[in-house]
Parts: C-alpha cells; structure tokens; sequence
C-alpha cells in the first residue's frame, strides 16, 4: 500500500540549493547514471518499458516503446529533445522543477540519449522563464566539468552533448514537430507525418521527443528498478506524476502522486474549496481537455478514466473554478488565446478560431444572437479532426465541453453579459473593495 | 554596422554551439535584442550573414515569436498573465490596473521610458495567479497594490527582487541569459518556494513518502541510506494509515459510476 503523495520528483524541492551539483550528488545523484553506463543500450530501453512509464507531456505514450522505435540501423546521428516548452494553459509543473533540481532531468537526459545512442541532445525551454534557463546552464556546465557530460563519460566511452536552447515564445513549438522546426531556427510551424520524428526528425535524422517529467522520471526508475516504479499507480497508468492544482482551492500547488488520485483527496488534502467556493468546473490536462465538473471528483485521474469521463489527462493541469465564475467568459479567454497562438499553417484553425472569438465575444457581451450556440458547435464540427495538428482539435475542446455542461449559460449570452450574471470581483484572490477599475 | 566585436564574436559563438548553424537562429536573436535593445534590421542582416540565409528568412523567423521586439523596449519589460485562470483570479484587474497607473496601452512603454507593459500568455505558475513578469522573471500572488508597488520601484530604480528568482537587472540583461551566457545569479532566490511545496509539506507532516527507491540491493553509498533512514524513522505511520486506508476504497467504487 502506497502513501497517498509520494514525492519522488519533488523529493528535494525542500532542500536549500537543491540546484547544486553538489546537493544532488549528496541525495544519490548521478548514481543511476554510473548503473545505467553499465548496461547494454538496448537494455535501458527495455527497462524503461517494463516500468510501464508513460509520456508526461500530454499523450500519455509508452516512452520505453518510442525509444524502441529509433532505427538504430539508420547511419544518421541520433537526436534526443527535452520538451521544456510547457505553455498548456494550467500546465505549471515542468518549470518549478527545473528551477529547483535541473540536475534530475540532466542526469534524465544523459541516460537517456545513452539508451538511444544519441550522441547530442537539447533542451528546448521556453523563452520566458529566466531563472529556470539560469539554473538549467549551471547544471549544465556542472555536469561537463564534473565528467558526465561530453566525451568519454565517466571513463565509459560513451559521448554526450548536451545544449540548453530557449525558445522566443510561441505555445504552438510545444508541438513536437514545431518544436523541431524552431529548433532547426525556422518558423515553428508543425510538420506533416509520417515521417514521423523517430525515423526523420531534427535535421532529418532520427530523433526522440520527451517531455521533462518523463525524461526526469528515468533516474529514479534506474535506480529503483520497474518493479519499484509500478508498485505505484494503476494497472496501465503506472507510477508517480505531479498533479498541478490551481485556482478556487485553498492551496493551491504541485501534488506529486502515484496516478490514480482523485481530485477529491487532491483538493482535501489542501483543506478544501476556499471559503465558501463550490466546485463548478475544471481541467484535468489543460485547457485543450475538455471540462469536467463535480460529478468527477472521485474518479481515479489516470489516463484511462479520464479518457473514460470524456476528457483526457493530459499535463494533470487542474485548473479549479467555483460558482461565482462565467464559463462563457473563460472558454472565451481560452479560444482567444488559441486564435493568437494559431500557427497559421491550416484553414480550419486559422479562419476557425476567429470566428469562434467573434461568436464567443457576442455572447459574453449578452449579444449574442439566435443561432449562436449552434454556430459554435458547427465551427467545432469542422476544426476537429481537420485541422492540421492537435493545436486546432485542443481549441475546441473547452467549447463543446462547456455547451454540453453548461449550455443555459451560453444561452443568457443571447440577452445577458456574462460579467452581470457573474461579477468578476467575486471570482479574484484578494478583497473586493479594491475592485473600483 | 553597430555591432560590437563582441558581439559579432559571441554570435559567432552561438553559431558554433549546434551540428547545424542555423539552429542558433533563436538565440541570435535573443543576443540582438540584447545588444541592440530590440532586433534591429542591422542585427538581422547580421544573423543572415553569419548562416548565409536572406534576410527575408531572417525576419519571417523574428515576426513569428512574441519575445521578439521590432521597435525599442523600455528598460524593462512587465508582463501580467491574462491567460483564463489568472484573469479569472485578478490578473484582468491588475492589467487594467498597471495600463491607466502607467499610463500605456498593451505593449506600449512608458514616457520616461523604464517599463514596456504587456499582457503574456500562461507562464507556468498557475499555481501561484494571479502571476507578473518583470524581464521574465516570477512575481508570484499579486494583488493590484503589490503590481503597483513593484513598477514604481522599477521607475524609481530601486532594487526589486522577484518571488522566486534574482534580483531583477534589465530586460537587456536578461536576453542575454536567454541567448545562452551566464550572469552569475543562479545561486540567487529558493530552490521552490510557496505554492510549489504545498504537496511536499503535506507528504513531510504526515510522513508519506514514495517506497525506498535503493531497497533491491543496489550499491546504495552511506548518505542515501541514512537520509531514507531518517525519512522512515519521521514516519508517524499510524495516522497515517488510517487515511490511505479510506483513499483507494474510494477510488475503486467511484471508478465505475460512469
Ligand atoms: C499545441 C501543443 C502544445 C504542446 N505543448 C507541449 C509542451 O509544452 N510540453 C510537452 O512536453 N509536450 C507538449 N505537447 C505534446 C508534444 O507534442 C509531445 O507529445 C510530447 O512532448 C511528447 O513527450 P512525452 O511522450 O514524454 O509525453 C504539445 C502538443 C500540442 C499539440
Ligand atoms: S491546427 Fe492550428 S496550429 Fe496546428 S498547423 Fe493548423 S493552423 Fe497551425
Ligand atoms: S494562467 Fe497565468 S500562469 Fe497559468
């Protein structure tokens, strides 16, 4: 029997200078890479599926198995990539990891470019969190003085580059394909597949694309073993995560624990709603996951129940609202920021988000007009499963989602602006009688 | 050429970091903004230059992400997240707030040119909204007041220090970082702080822990060992088992009602 939180990840988050080189090597960093180097390749890689870990980074894939699909017969050089985009409206996990023990996901990357056989790796991070690209090039440059990175690591023979790259802001080179055409110094615009980045990815060559919590997962299942790592979790969600709690709660915060919570224990665990807050809707994975409500508070947040509810897990970006907010109002704040983040590249996503936004804003201004709601659930009909890449799929959700909870609420938008029916004041963090703008 | 030698070195530099040169397009940039105080069109024929690619292809790069400034910056660059959850959270308010304070629209700096004032997309602290950005650095948990506070000190230029980070120096300076050199402050600010800790302080109180992570016969050195020796000696196991006894019970009933 597991506890409930089992802080793995976040283990050292209490440790003053847990960025240090030195700090992490005093908590056993760096042992799993001195076992790893020891093994076989192709063994890690093994390893790594028999634990049953799956992609953090929204899809929930087999990440032993995408490993396993590099053809390691192919004469070009392998690529590993870090996605430290983390940009998913919620999704606040990656980053304050980093920031507190970017030594982890080093120690990550080198065992994993050693199980792929990549001879040069990259960490793609966002552009806008300076202290988190700080912390990542001094772990960096740590991890080459003290040997683990470069040539001949550890006297194992084995090479490894390692760059840590920022990205200029744009959501969309979260996208594993974009994220290869930014970090190729183009335009970061999605690729067509196949080919698909295992076999032509960065610079054509093969490549893998991870998410930080799955790459950073990698040490502990090494040192542990699998069996270890699959004592925790569900049957086909194995393991710890960092569940990401937001809004209307009392305390808000990382929550790393086995999959399987509920969002009830999650937010009890906290104390509960705030003062006087009653559940109203949230995000399991982000805001491209469609909402769910209070009817879902005791269902287990592994991959395969929130596929079941109709949703997706995602990033396990819980993003809480109570009563006193307008669905109409944040659903248009989201599509307003996928029309903006919209790459441009397919019709249905580029012309369709703009029209969701000038719909949207007629209802949240109570002006809606007859056939709105309707018109919405069209737009939707023809983004999803047109457009090009899950950018445009992900915008519809919080919309259909929203209608099929919430549809009264759209309705009042023929006659009542959102901001009447639910004053925004009423919804902030600090006191209202502040609230004169 | 306004370029200084230094410059030109350091983009060279970048260049050099990567298999392929033009995948140090991104930090170029970065590095121009920083030396130039936005990316300039000199900065642009530069970075065309030095991976022999048009101009064109230059600024149809520059055009395309929103860290990049076409026009001069202020001194600093204020972010407020207006992304769903914080403005539901206040961050809507603090925007309006910071516009009329300083008198500035939406990516417009003000007239004694220290901040340039933009509302930004969700920045990764959700957890801690509504959120600010000074030179992309974290203002945790603000409030109109403490938004206000921070950007008069700004103008002012008194010393302001970010919620978990550095001490805040120039947007100039921090696109420097971002282009890829360091500035010596890494060991400035928390390794987590507030919001961040909320599951591990609850795991440490009530002695939760993940299972021994060295127990099948590893070569585990002597620190590893005592510090989980000491976790499971903190372990107040009784009560907590009570609770863990209820949770999957729970779970497991409430997993079939859909
Ligand atoms: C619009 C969009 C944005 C995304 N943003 C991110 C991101 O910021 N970080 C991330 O790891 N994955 C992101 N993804 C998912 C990636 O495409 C990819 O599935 C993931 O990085 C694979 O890593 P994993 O297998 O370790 O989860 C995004 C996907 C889409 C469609
Ligand atoms: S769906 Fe949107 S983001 Fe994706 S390729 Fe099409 S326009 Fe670009
Ligand atoms: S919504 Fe503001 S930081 Fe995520």
């Amino acid at each position: 029997m597991t506890d409930l939180l089992t802080p793995v990840l976040t283990a050292d988050w209490g440790t003053d200078r847990a960025w240090t080189l030195e700090e992490y090597r005093r908590t056993g960093g760096y042992r799993a890479l001195e076992k790893a180097l020891a093994m076989a390749p192709a063994d890690v890689v093994e390893l790594v599926k028999e634990s049953g870990l799956r992609g953090r980074g929204g899809a929930g894939f087999p990440t032993g198995m995408k490993w396993g699909f590099i053809p390691q017969d192919n004469p070009k050089p392998k690529y590993l990539v870090v996605n430290a985009d983390e940009s998913e409206p919620g999704t606040c996990k990656d980053i304050p990891f980093m920031m507190a023990t970017p030594h982890t996901l080093i120690e990550g990357v080198i065992i994993a470019a050693h199980a792929i056989n990549a001879k040069q790796a990259f960490i793609y991070v966002r552009g806008e969190v300076l202290h988190v690209i700080r912390r990542l090039r001094a772990a960096c440059r740590e991890a080459y003085e003290a040997g683990y990175l470069g040539q001949d690591i550890l006297g194992s023979g084995v090479g490894i580059d390692l760059v840590i790259h920022a990205g200029a802001g744009a959501y969309i080179c979260g996208e594993e394909t974009a994220l290869l055409d930014s970090l190729e110094g183009r335009r970061g615009q999605p690729r067509l597949r196949p080919p698909f980045p295992a076999v032509e990815g960065l610079y054509a060559s093969p490549t893998v694309i991870n998410n930080v919590e799955s790459i950073a997962s990698v040490p502990a299942i090494v040192r542990g073993g699998h069996e270890w790592f699959a004592s925790m979790g569900t049957e086909k969600s194995k393991g710890f995560v960092i569940y990401s709690l937001s809004g209307h709660v009392r305390r808000p915060g990382q929550y790393e624990a086995p999959l399987g919570i509920t969002l009830r224990q999650l937010i009890d665990l906290g104390g509960g709603m705030r003062e006087g807050s009653e559940l109203k809707f949230w995000t399991p994975g982000g805001s491209s996951t469609p909402l769910l409500t209070a009817e879902h508070l005791d269902m287990p947040l592994d991959y395969e129940s929130v596929g079941a509810a109709g949703s997706m897990l995602g990033t396990r970006a819980l993003q809480i609202f109570d009563q006193t907010t307008s669905v109409v109002r944040c659903v248009l704040r989201w599509t307003e920021f996928y029309k903006h983040e919209s790459c441009g590249k397919c019709t249905p996503c580029r012309e369709g988000t703009w029209w969701l936004v000038q719909t949207l804003q007629r209802l949240d201004e109570g002006q809606g007009r007859e056939g709105d709601i309707d018109l919405l659930v069209d737009l939707c009909e023809n983004i999803l499963g047109r457009s090009f890449c899950a950018l445009g799929d992900g915008a519809t959700s919080p919309i259909t989602s929203a209608i099929q909870h919430f549809r009264d609420e759209f309705e009042a938008g023929l006659h009542t602006p959102s901001s009447e029916l639910f004053p925004p004041a009423a919804s902030m963090l600090f006191r209202q009688e502040e609230v004169t703008a | 050429m306004t370029l200084s030698d230094v410059t030109m070195g350091e983009l060279h530099e970048l260049a050099g970091r990567y298999p392929h040169a033009r995948s140090a397009l991104l930090p170029m940039l970065h590095l121009i903004q920083s030396a130039e105080g936005h990316v300039t069109n000199d900065g642009i024929e530069v970075c065309a230059d030095i991976l022999g690619i048009t101009a064109a292809e230059v600024s149809g790069v520059a055009t395309f992400y929103t860290m990049y400034k076409r026009r001069p910056m202020g001194e600093h660059h204020v972010g407020v997240c207006t992304n769903t959850l914080c403005a539901v959270m206040g961050g809507d308010l603090i925007f309006e707030r910071l516009k009329s304070h300083l008198d500035v629209g939406n990516d417009e700096t003000t007239d004694d040119g220290r901040v340039t004032l933009e509302h930004i997309e969700c920045n990764a602290a959700c957890d801690f909204a509504p959120v600010m950005t000074v030179n992309w650095e974290f203002f945790d948990q603000q409030t109109p007041e403490s938004a206000i506070e921070v950007v008069d000190r700004l103008r002012a230029g008194e010393p302001v220090q970010a919620t978990r980070g550095a001490t805040i120096t120039s947007w100039r300076e921090a696109e420097r970082v971002i282009a890829g050199f360091e500035d010596g402050r890494v060991d400035e600010g928390p390794t987590a702080a507030g919001a961040s800790l909320a599951g591990f302080e609850i795991a440490r109180e009530r002695g939760w822990t993940a299972p021994s992570l060295d127990a099948e016969g590893s070569t585990a050195g002597v620190a590893d060992t005592k510090q989980e020796a000491e976790e499971q000696a903190d372990t107040t196991r009784a009560g907590t088992e009570t609770l863990i006894e209820e949770s999957p019970a729970d779970t497991a009933e409430e997993g079939n009602d859909d």
